[in-house]
């Protein structure tokens, strides 16, 4: 691609969402503008450019919108070549989609669930549901990856629950995924901590932790 | 591409028109099973035990779900006819958002609206609108959401229209007066797509499923 793109990203550093788009482009070796938003005080670029969410991350590629961290990813991937985040087999690609798009349809509410409902059932409620994504995940992997060797698509949507899942448990007090009972995603999230793209997009960890301790309220431990 | 094509739907499922309308724009041949929500067969559960909904695609022995994750890979797999995705990865892009973002908001919506009473049925109808005003507004002058031709988001949209009227009766509104332009691109479909009129269902005998469906739910 040519030297004269120009590529933008808003967002902002903690939000594993904002990590999948920045992950990809890394991994394609794009170069990109980062720029900071305020969730509080959203700027006007971000809602002009994602009128219908007013979320991050928009990613703007000549000044052209692509909202959504799922559709953003797949978009870098058939934009740019190198190396490839999708698989090239249609049966593939279909598991691929299906994969990340159970991670946020069932893992992530779960977890908000477990932590933030103000309602004791409910986050029982929570901690079930999350504790059932995990296992059907567990079962999914594999290989080293989702993706098989390399990270994926999958590997991607679910970097959440390797970084970003176990800093949400100390800060409330839950302790529903742990190595003893997940292993093998335990095993596969200190593979992907260690990916050198991944490394360099995770946000500080004691800043996150306290960022979440704030918002969260504490409840006591789940079994 | 030849194969085994097995489909497993409910007939009044939006998402499950979605698949029939690419199996026809694409003319693959296939084998159509009702499945019975209440009682779902070991197949949809062998074959979805994640989620256990419809639709599922078999095609040799190997199921994918979810219709948009469907009708994606009907459109990789059956390439060399009717593509539905565009080539231009910006406009795919766009295509996938819009498609997302039906999926997000229409169907939860409707289920409020359809459930509640007072006030916040008021406010699930105004939002309802309010998406669909919204996905008009994104059709802009173009006779379809894919260009001169039937995309992906045509794809994805289309099946709601047979819920229209659905939705006019216990909404108390009529989509003709809000959303003109969208029931335009609607007639435009129906009559120019044989894959369309051939697959959705009448719109009277939606809305006696969903009166008869509350009836059973709610005791009513």
């Amino acid at each position: 691609m040519a030297s004269n793109q120009q590529v933008k990203l808003l967002g902002v550093k903690g939000s594993p969402f904002v990590a999948r788009a920045e992950i990809a482009l890394k991994l394609k070796g794009v170069q990109y503008e980062f720029i900071h938003e305020s969730l509080s005080n959203k700027s006007d670029l971000l809602l002009k450019n994602n009128p219908v969410h007013k979320k991050v991350p928009v990613l703007l590629h000549n000044d052209k919108p692509v909202c959504e961290s799922l559709v953003i990813v797949e978009y870098i991937d058939e934009a740019w070549t190198g190396s490839t985040i999708l698989p090239s087999d249609p049966y593939h690609r279909a598991q691929a989609r299906f994969w990340s798009k159970f991670v946020d349809d069932k893992v992530f509410p779960a977890v908000f669930k477990a932590a933030t409902n103000p309602n004791e059932k409910e986050r029982e409620q929570g901690g079930e549901e999350l504790r059932e994504s995990l296992k059907i995940l567990e079962n999914e992997l594999k290989g080293k990856f989702f993706n098989g060797d390399s990270i994926g698509l999958v590997d991607i949507a679910a970097l959440f629950i390797a970084f970003w899942l176990p800093i949400i448990q100390e800060a409330v007090g839950l302790d529903l995924y742990n190595s003893e009972k997940y292993p093998k995603l335990d095993k596969w999230g200190q593979e992907i901590m260690n990916h050198h793209v991944v490394k360099e997009v995770l946000p500080d960890r004691d800043p996150l932790l306290a960022f979440f301790k704030g918002r969260f309220r504490s409840n006591t431990p789940s079994k | 591409m030849a194969g085994e094509v097995v489909l497993l739907d409910t007939w009044a499922s939006m998402f499950g028109m979605r698949v029939r309308i690419a199996l026809a724009e694409k003319g693959v041949k296939y084998e159509y099973k009702e499945e019975n929500v209440k009682n779902k067969s070991p197949l949809l559960l062998q074959m979805n035990p994640i989620h256990k909904k419809v639709p599922v695609l078999i095609h040799n022995g190997k199921p994918i779900c979810e219709s948009a994750i469907i009708v994606q890979y009907i459109d990789e797999v059956w390439k060399d006819k009717s593509p539905l995705l565009p080539s231009d990865p910006y406009e795919r892009a766009q295509a996938r958002f819009w498609v997302d973002f039906i999926d997000k908001k229409v169907y939860e919506t409707w289920r409020r609206m359809w459930l509640s009473k007072g006030e916040e049925h008021e406010t699930a109808k105004k939002e309802l609108l309010d998406i669909f005003k919204l996905l008009e507004g994104t059709l802009g002058d173009k006779p379809f959401y894919g260009g001169d031709s039937f995309g992906f988001l045509d794809v994805g949209l289309i099946p709601f229209s047979s819920w229209f009227y659905t939705f006019e009766t216990y909404g108390h509104f009529k989509m003709e007066a809000e959303c003109p332009k969208l029931m335009a691109w609607v007639k435009r479909c129906v009559q120019s797509k044989e894959s369309v009129s051939k697959t959705l269902p009448d719109e009277k005998k939606v809305y006696e499923h969903i009166v008869a469906l509350e009836k059973a739910t709610t005791g009513a």
